[in-house]
């Protein structure tokens, strides 16, 4: 903290050309070793005291990055609700004419493919996660920034089209799932479980069908965009995203299949 | 590509024409204009739309647009709906977040420009639906702004409950997701693109509600969206989330259709998880504002900064651990309301932390009362009075008296609708020569005299209208009923008696909404012809007057570097002149740290 009471004037200077559409971010090399003076405690050791727009070549990043992040918090909250609305009804009952108690919840079982999916959702996480790497690839992302092809991109776009692909596998095992359980006669009106299993896979599949999205534009991105800061944005915050869809639904598959 | 500070947006928008381009911008100054301007026609219908409410109460014989009692909950909701969302979430946070936020923490732009117009043009399509809905066969829903089930999840239950109900959801949704998309805006904005110098405890408390309020909008409207999704397949996919066993509406049981008992208190509990946050995206931007205008017009720093960033924190916190203060009459089990009241009763700990700051300011401080200065100090008579019957309605045995009675209209038309417009009215009078200026053309001060004659009448008519609420709802006068007369037995000659009180009431609203001729007339004056303000009218210490962030400052995209070397309102005595800005190098404390 103490660095920011008096900012040194060197260090505020902003090399910016407008006339070219620098903003004084870019233009450095997309390495951090060089200037990364963190993690000492000392002054000026404090990479975040430094001026907005001389903390590195990753500060664009770091902002969608927090963006993305407060956005799953929030979707976070809208899975937690759904889950909370899930035990309630579970645990609702009512008294009948005769006293009976009554709970209509028949727990519905969770077909098998279920695993299948599963596991291709583990899958596409690492075949995002290389992608998402590989855009940072710290020799190739220099080859780039000094005018030589686009190595990172290169190399990212066969790992993102996998996930692309094993997460329309994922999407269309969850459509074999809900036919099979319309095969054996349950629907979402069935039961309060039933409502509960398609309420959630069927959110969790729109979600992934944003994610899709979010990954076709990051491919499109990688073959139209020609500035390396933003084609690793596209690709790291999809990936992030990704990520989290897939954590929600270990926890919602866990939620279906064992807590029924 | 995102437009860079400072660079003029000319390259990738090249085909796109001039007009469509100054519209659909990136530009947070605009977006923050136009989401004032919608706020503005929208306050204008929620406001006829009450108007409407009171005359047919105190005068059904008129029978202004045969306003059957389906039609009055139609206006109830539609004037309860535009209010909350429209008005005193967006105008705060969205207008004035967009406006002023960027320059109080010294950038020069939002850090989301497509995700913040975008959420924008969400919010006014958002508006357009909701407002469609009063064009349907069946006009618009009846279930208030709070679409309590199993009414809301059946559509022969009214009029509205059809195509009514389901345009409302829609609307609220994308209303939803557009707060959130534009919270994310703020709150990285404010983490990311803090200029130099400016510490956490250095940030105008402005910056501090606006914050807190963008933390509660993602936790609150996310939920909000679950249960809409809940109630929306309630209705179109035949579950029964919300709709009990033997649900009898109409003569009709509409359980046999929908397995499982549903229950709508699950409704009451994600709704209110939502609602009451929702209570406090709306007026925590107003309390941070009034304690900057407090002390800058009392020439005072606030007293005890730091305990206020605390308690605008605290009041955030504890205002997602209150929900059930609402269900109260509900059906709780009496643990969850004593947990409920004590978590409600405990905000009156920061609520009156943050009071006794705002008295300690301006004590004895000779303040200099202009128009904002008025509307502050209004705010916090506002806020008072309404906060006074809080604790009274957080206690369970009396809010099961007071619940369904205009006792509660009273309180929260006091804190949060006239609290929230004092905020807003102040905000616009102080702000209004960043609000005018442009590049081209310098800011303007709206009329002090319309102003004061503004405020006086403003005040006047809100505690005439509200105050009496409060009687009238001890005597037991119940909400949402169409018609007061013709009632049988005792209960009606309960509220008949009530009938002089209720016509003093219409009376009061009727000069309430009259009153904003005035500022209306200042507006429109003040926009072409009002008094040229001087680069630092109010003489205040918040980097939103550096000459070069001014929104009117021919430099703005100049390289000049912002930097912040001391916290705000420091002021040296009285006299309005002698000050040091936020941006002010030449001070004691700076040569002492040297």
């Amino acid at each position: 903290m103490a660095a920011t009471i008096t900012p040194i004037d060197s260090e505020r200077d902003r090399k910016r050309r407008l006339e070219d559409h620098d903003h004084g971010s870019g233009r450095r090399p997309p390495n951090d070793k060089n200037d990364k003076r963190t993690g000492g405690g000392d002054d000026g050791d404090n990479w975040n005291n430094r001026p907005q727009g001389r903390r590195g070549p990753r500060e664009k990043l770091g902002r969608y990055r927090l963006a993305i992040f407060f956005a799953l918090a929030g979707d976070l909250m809208f899975f937690i609700a759904i889950v909370s609305a899930f035990f309630v009804s579970q645990a609702s009952g009512r008294y009948d004419a005769y006293n009976n108690y009554i709970n209509q919840w028949l727990p519905t079982t969770v077909p098998p493919i279920l695993w299948l999916n599963t596991a291709t959702l583990i899958i596409s996480s690492a075949t995002i996660e290389i992608a998402r790497r590989r855009m940072f690839q710290e020799t190739h992302a220099m080859e780039e920034w000094l005018g030589i092809g686009k190595p990172t991109s290169k190399r990212a776009i066969p790992w993102l089209t996998a996930t692309i692909v094993l997460g329309l596998l994922f999407l269309t095992g969850q459509w074999l799932a809900w036919n099979q359980l319309h095969l054996q006669r349950v629907f979402m009106r069935t039961n309060p479980s039933s409502h509960f299993f398609f309420l959630i896979t069927g959110v969790h599949a729109v979600h992934l069908f944003l994610g899709i999205a979010a990954l076709m534009a990051a491919l499109i991105g990688l073959y139209r965009s020609r500035q390396l800061e933003n084609r690793q944005i596209l690709v790291d915050c999809s990936a992030w995203y990704w990520h989290s869809m897939g954590i929600f639904w270990l926890f919602l598959f866990t939620l279906l299949a064992f807590f029924q | 590509m995102t437009p860079q500070p400072g660079t003029p947006i000319s390259n990738p928008s090249a085909i796109i024409p001039k007009r469509a381009r100054r519209v659909f911008t990136t530009d947070h100054h605009t977006i923050g204009i136009q989401y004032l301007i919608l706020a503005l026609v929208s306050v204008i219908i929620g406001t006829t739309l009450s108007l409407h409410m009171r005359i047919h109460l105190s005068w059904p014989q008129l029978n202004i647009e045969r306003i059957l009692p389906g039609s009055y909950l139609a206006i109830m909701t539609v004037h309860g709906t535009i209010m909350l969302f429209f008005v005193l979430t967006t105008a705060p946070q969205s207008g004035f977040g967009n406006l002023i936020l960027p320059a109080q923490i010294g950038a020069r732009r939002m850090a989301l420009p497509l995700i913040n117009a975008l959420s924008f043009w969400l919010t006014a399509l958002a508006l357009v639906i909701l407002c469609s809905s009063a064009f349907t066969d069946a006009g618009s829903p009846l279930s208030g702004w709070t679409a309590y089930p199993p009414l809301s999840a059946v559509a022969s239950a009214g009029p509205g409950q059809g195509l009514g109900l389901d345009l409302w959801l829609f609307s609220i949704a994308i209303f939803g997701i557009a707060a959130t998309m534009s919270s994310i805006n703020t709150l990285v904005t404010i983490i990311r693109f803090r200029c130099e110098g400016m510490t956490w405890d250095r940030l105008p408390l402005t910056v501090w509600g606006w914050f807190t309020a963008a933390l509660l909008s993602i936790l609150a409207f996310s939920v909000l969206l679950a249960a809409l999704v809940l109630l929306f397949c309630d209705r179109h996919a035949g579950t029964s989330f919300f709709i009990p066993t033997g649900n009898l509406v109409n003569g009709v049981i509409h359980s046999t259709s929908h397995p499982g008992n549903g229950s709508p208190l699950l409704w009451l509990h994600l709704f209110w998880f939502f609602g009451h946050p929702e209570v406090y995206i709306a007026i925590l931007p107003g309390m941070g504002l009034t304690s900057m205008i407090l002390a800058n017009f009392s020439r005072r720093r606030v007293f005890a900064y730091r305990t206020m960033i605390t308690t605008t924190l605290l009041i955030g916190l504890l205002g997602i651990l209150v929900w059930g203060h609402h269900m109260f009459v509900a059906g709780l089990s009496p643990f969850a309301t004593s947990a409920f009241s004590i978590s409600s009763i405990a905000i009156a700990i920061p609520a009156s932390a943050k009071v006794i700051s705002w008295l300690a300011t301006t004590w004895r401080s000779r303040p200099h009362y202009t128009t904002p200065m008025l509307f502050a100090l209004g705010f916090v008579s506002l806020f008072i009075t309404g906060g006074l019957t809080g604790p009274i309605l957080a206690q369970p045995i009396l809010d099961q008296y007071l619940h369904n009675t205009f006792f509660v209209v009273a309180h929260f038309h006091l804190i949060m609708a006239m609290s929230g417009i004092f905020g807003l009215f102040a905000a616009t009078y102080y702000w209004f020569p960043l609000i005018t200026a442009t590049t081209t053309k310098p800011g303007r001060l709206m009329s002090e005299a319309l102003g004061r004659w503004h405020f006086w009448t403003t005040l006047i008519g809100a505690y005439a209208t509200f105050i009496p609420m409060h009687l009238t709802g001890l005597a037991g006068e119940p909400r949402h009923y169409s018609q007061l007369a013709g009632i049988p037995n005792a209960a009606g000659q309960l509220i008949a008696n009530l009938r002089p009180l209720n016509s003093f009431i219409t009376h009061a609203a009727i000069f309430l909404a009259c009153a904003q001729i005035f500022f209306l007339v200042n507006l429109v004056k003040s926009l072409k012809n009002g008094a040229v303000a001087p680069q630092n009218p109010w003489h205040a210490t918040t980097l939103e007057w550096h000459p070069s962030l001014a929104t009117n400052s021919t430099v703005a995209a100049s390289n000049e570097k912002i930097a912040v070397y001391r916290s705000p309102c420091e002021y040296m005595g009285p006299e309005p002149e002698s000050f040091l800005t936020q941006w002010d190098t030449d001070s004691p404390i700076h040569s002492n740290r040297e």
